[in-house]
């Protein structure tokens, strides 16, 4: 009996296969999970897309929670969520500093102009540095920065009102909401 | 417009030309270095290429990052450990040998082994049969 | 009107498909003459219907009727009308479609072909295709219907992916599929024989042919895929272990297992059980790589639909099928013991090794490429595991697979009588070093371990593979299909072994930026960029480079890299430049233009490279050979009589 155990094997291991695929439909394997998270920020200091002259920053922001947008003016999904970022800042709960990666700043202040400014303020990152520190890899990319300078959340691709309800607004919670 | 669409059917198409990458570094173990790097790390944008083949803009900032670090005399794993730092260990071709991979990199030794060894068990098994009945054995002519 | 036909067409066939199994199976239960005649017909029925739908998906395609969705997406009315046939099976529904024709084409040849098999195994092989012909078309009428339609239709179409629109990449799916599907005939019998309890080793003999037939149009499959990522893409590299690469090596290296120990089972009646897994597993691993390319869980540069709900139906159809077959294993396959013995270095442990080092490696690149999938679902984080993994760890149980193939190849049945060849072997063997060493010190200026391990290592199987026939015909004995062809086969993996060891060693790649009358020079070979122009195509505009390569001041040819950009959009295509000579390729392919008139290139040099693809012919050729052997064309029922009848022939 115990011999003829072993011809079960096979079964049993694709039926554990089988279970790995089961998960594995649920999940998506381009995403890449940031290992910042739990980590502090990387800090930076780059040229404002606005004025050249000034400067933005992590230290602009330091002290309470708020949200880092990565976008582009060739980005089409940036396009897509620009009305919930506005609808974000109506809310006034977070400030969210933009990212402007790999861009040209005439056609980023135009769009700015044209679509609405949802920004405390924005860096302009054209040769994309700091999206390198931040492991950005696509965009739109927007993270969520904890009162204690600690990454907590990265959302990869467009930023909805629900993905905003659903996965940043109870980390703001649990961290305590900035002022 | 016909950018964002690149970027967003760099998820889906499968790739074209490839990069080609005519940055060099001036010395020659510095570039043999770089060439080695960049065919072992993957590309996070179009995901089936190295960031050596790959023509997306990320790739070409990470190389360009490569090049750097190179020149600056940093070391091969710390040029590694600067990309899994921001990127995890995705952006690692050749993974990692950590507890969690250790099935991985045990694989090769364990199969080979294993294998062998029943093979070798099977035919002492199957040889003791033949010395015990050495009259089943009458030749034949060779045929497959 | 002709769309809808064509999904009329599927659905009659899947009715049929459905009758072909249920009488098929229950036929034989029940030893119903009628129903077993039944399902035989069904199959003949359903092979029409599936043809209807796949002429009137083409004629849809020629017709430009962009009505129909998959058309739409697919074509364009400029592109060639070789590329429009073609289209029917460039992405994932037309494919499915390609798949169900294929397996109704192996499944009418198994029921023309096998009239001396006894009628109830016969039955069940025919019930068991159809249950896997029901799966494909269930899946196409749910959830991937290439005949759905675009309303309102489109004016014009989105074009067949620049990449596919090129002939080698046009017949590498139907090869490919003839051999991927093709081994459900070797499952079929294999759960016939677990069906029926069958004790015996003559499903053995029966099974061979049609697994070699199989597995050599797989061997063409792969290798024509990888000949196209070569001088396609522009990168010059041919393999990349990618998931769908991987996904049809696997299958290969369990068919290669699988037509070795069939030979065992089949001489000596041993294995038997081990025999029908791995036939088992051959097309559980085509079914396996169908998954993986169409349900979104791994990237892959081939992913033809990232669709998790219709992953679901194939992970579904998968568990039923290869479920039930090792379910059906775990409980005959105890029973299926065989007495018999044989020497130690008889043929048989020879074989077993074989079939110890093909799992192996079978089994490592199917850890390798599952296993980001295992570390997320077990949410132990992302990883990726890709071409210095597989390089490195693929090595490992094939080198001594090399060298014992070299020997194994002489020993013979039962005893293993290798006493009379030890000397000429090791004067092979002899002969492989000293070649190995003095060419690679002469042509490439210096010895490199590993790569001198790989010429002997191919020059070692060369000259083992040449030995048999040379002996025979020396002596003046008859060269059988059977014997021939193994010669060739081996004879071609070291020259694929040749050719991986001599690119792979040897290669030398350089990207640069040059003007019109600049040069580089890599190898000893010098590259000149002496024009450039743009020229028209049908449905592309492309830039040209005229690359001047010359050695030693004496020209030798004129290479024309092209950068196309097709007219319906997309990422600019690469055609290379390529220069075959007898040892080495040549290759440049054109980049960008970097401003200031110049160019970027990417220039290589490949020594040996050819041999990888000529050798997979020669393995092809070989397993062709060895199953049009005399023996398998008059297989009949009468086992034992047959046996002595040819083995007098072939003495």
């Amino acid at each position: 009996m115990k011999q003829s155990l072993r011809f079960l094997v096979p079964a049993v291991l694709f039926a554990a296969l089988v279970g790995f695929f089961v998960i594995g439909l649920q999940k998506d394997p381009s995403e890449i999970r940031s290992p910042l998270i739990g980590k502090s920020a990387p800090a930076f200091s780059l040229e404002s897309l606005g004025d050249p002259a000034l400067r933005v920053g992590t230290a602009d922001l330091a002290g309470q929670p708020w949200l880092l947008n990565v976008w582009a003016t060739w980005c089409g999904g940036c396009r897509q969520e620009h009305e919930a970022l506005l609808e974000i800042a109506r809310e006034g709960r977070v400030p969210i500093m933009g990212l402007d990666w790999r861009d040209e700043r005439a056609l980023a202040l135009q769009w700015i102009a044209q679509l609405g400014n949802p920004y405390h303020s924005v860096a302009f990152d054209p040769e994309g540095r700091t999206a390198i520190d931040w492991g950005v890899y696509g965009a739109p990319e927007t993270f969520l920065i904890g009162a204690d300078g600690k990454v907590l959340h990265k959302q990869i691709g467009v930023m909805t009102p629900e993905i905003w309800r659903r996965d940043f607004l109870p980390l703001l919670s649990a961290t305590g909401e900035g002022s | 417009m016909t950018r964002a669409a690149w970027f967003l059917a760099s998820f889906l198409l499968a790739s074209s030309a490839h990069a080609i990458d005519v940055e060099r570094l001036d010395d020659p173990i510095l570039q043999q270095r770089y060439e080695h790097l960049t065919h072992e790390l993957r590309c996070l944008v179009c995901q089936n290429e190295t960031i050596a083949d790959s023509n997306a803009t990320l790739a070409a900032d990470l190389r360009r990052e490569l090049r750097e670090m190179l020149n600056a005399g940093k070391s091969d794993a710390e040029i590694r450990a600067f990309l899994t730092e921001r990127y995890g260990d995705f952006v690692l071709y050749l993974p990692p040998v950590t507890p969690r991979t250790w099935l991985l990199w045990a694989a090769p030794a364990l199969l080979l082994l294993g294998g062998m060894v029943v093979a070798a068990l099977v035919i002492l098994r199957r040889a003791r049969t033949a010395r015990a009945n050495p009259a089943a054995l009458e030749e034949e002519p060779e045929n497959l | 009107m002709i769309p809808e036909i064509g999904h009329f067409a599927l659905i009659l066939a899947l009715l049929l498909a459905i009758a072909q199994a249920f009488f098929g199976l229950a036929g034989a239960a029940r030893g119903q003459a009628a129903w077993m005649q039944a399902s035989r017909s069904a199959v003949a029925g359903q092979s029409v219907f599936i043809a209807i739908a796949f002429g009137t998906l083409a004629w849809s395609f020629i017709d430009k009727d962009f009505s129909v969705l998959y058309v739409a997406t697919n074509s364009n009315s400029q592109l060639p009308i070789f590329y429009r046939i073609a289209a029917v099976w460039g992405a994932h529904e037309g494919s499915l479609l390609l798949w169900a024709l294929v397996l109704s084409g192996w499944s009418l040849a198994v029921t023309g072909l096998s009239t001396s098999l006894q009628p109830a195994f016969r039955s069940r092989v025919i019930g068991i295709l159809g249950l896997i012909s029901i799966g494909f078309l269930l899946f196409m009428l749910t959830t991937s219907n290439p005949f759905e339609r675009l309303v309102p239709a489109a004016l014009e179409g989105r074009d067949l992916n620049p990449l596919l629109q090129d002939f080698a990449l046009t017949i590498h799916p139907p090869i490919l599929y003839t051999g991927y599907v093709g081994f459900s005939v070797a499952f079929a019998f294999a759960c016939a024989t677990l069906i029926e309890g069958r004790l015996d080793s003559t499903w053995a003999r029966w099974t061979r042919p049609w697994t070699l037939a199989a597995w050599l149009f797989l061997s063409i499959g792969i290798a024509l895929g990888s000949w196209w990522a070569y001088y396609e893409l522009g990168w010059g590299g041919w393999w990349f272990w990618d998931p769908v690469e991987n996904a049809s090596f696997m299958p290969w290296l369990a068919g290669t297992a699988l037509i070795h120990s069939l030979a065992v089972t089949e001489k000596r009646g041993l294995f038997k059980s081990w025999t029908i897994l791995l036939a088992v597993s051959a097309f559980s691993l085509s079914l396996l790589g169908t998954f993986l390319v169409r349900s979104g869980v791994l990237v892959s540069v081939h992913a033809f639909a990232t669709d998790p709900a219709r992953g679901l139906f194939i992970l579904v159809f998968l568990s039923i099928v290869i479920g039930g077959a090792l379910l059906l294993y775990a409980w005959r396959a105890p029973g299926m013991k065989s007495a018999a013995g044989f020497e130690l270095a008889a043929r048989e442990s020879f074989i077993l090794f074989n079939n110890a080092f093909l799992v192996a490696a079978l089994a490592l690149i199917l850890l390798g490429t599952l296993y980001p999938l295992f570390m997320d679902a077990l949410e132990l984080g992302k990883i990726s595991v890709g071409p210095p993994y597989f390089n490195m760890v693929f090595m490992v149980p094939m080198l001594p697979l090399l060298l014992l193939l070299g020997i194994g190849m002489h020993s013979t049945w039962k005893r293993g009588r290798l006493q009379p060849m030890r000397n000429r072997l090791l004067g092979v063997a002899a002969v492989a070093l000293v070649i190995a060493l003095v060419a690679g010190a002469a042509n490439y200026g210096e010895i490199r371990p590993m790569a001198t391990i790989g010429f002997v290592l191919a020059l070692w199987v060369m000259g083992s593979s040449l030995m048999i026939p040379l002996a025979r015909l020396r002596a003046g004995l008859a060269l059988p299909g059977a014997v021939l062809g193994m010669a060739v086969a081996h004879f071609g993996v070291g020259l694929v072994t040749l050719g991986i060891t001599g690119v792979q060693s040897f290669k030398v790649e350089q990207d640069v930026a040059l003007a019109v009358g600049d040069a580089a020079t890599i190898a000893g070979y010098e590259f000149r960029l002496t024009a450039m122009r743009d020229v028209p195509g049908p449905n592309f505009v492309a830039v040209e480079a005229d690359v001047l390569v010359s050695r030693d001041g004496e020209t030798i040819t004129t290479l024309h890299p092209q950068k196309r950009l097709y007219n319906s959009g997309g990422n600019p295509m690469t055609e290379a430049g390529i220069e075959v000579g007898a040892a080495r390729d040549l290759f440049a392919a054109l980049g960008e233009d970097l401003g200031q008139g110049r160019w970027s290139l990417r220039l290589q040099y490949k020594p040996l490279i050819r041999y990888i693809w000529l050798g997979a012919l020669l393995i092809a050729l070989g397993g062709g050979l060895a199953g049009l052997d005399r023996r398998y064309r008059r297989v009949t029922a009468a086992e034992p009589a047959l046996d002595a009848a040819t083995a007098e022939a072939t003495r």
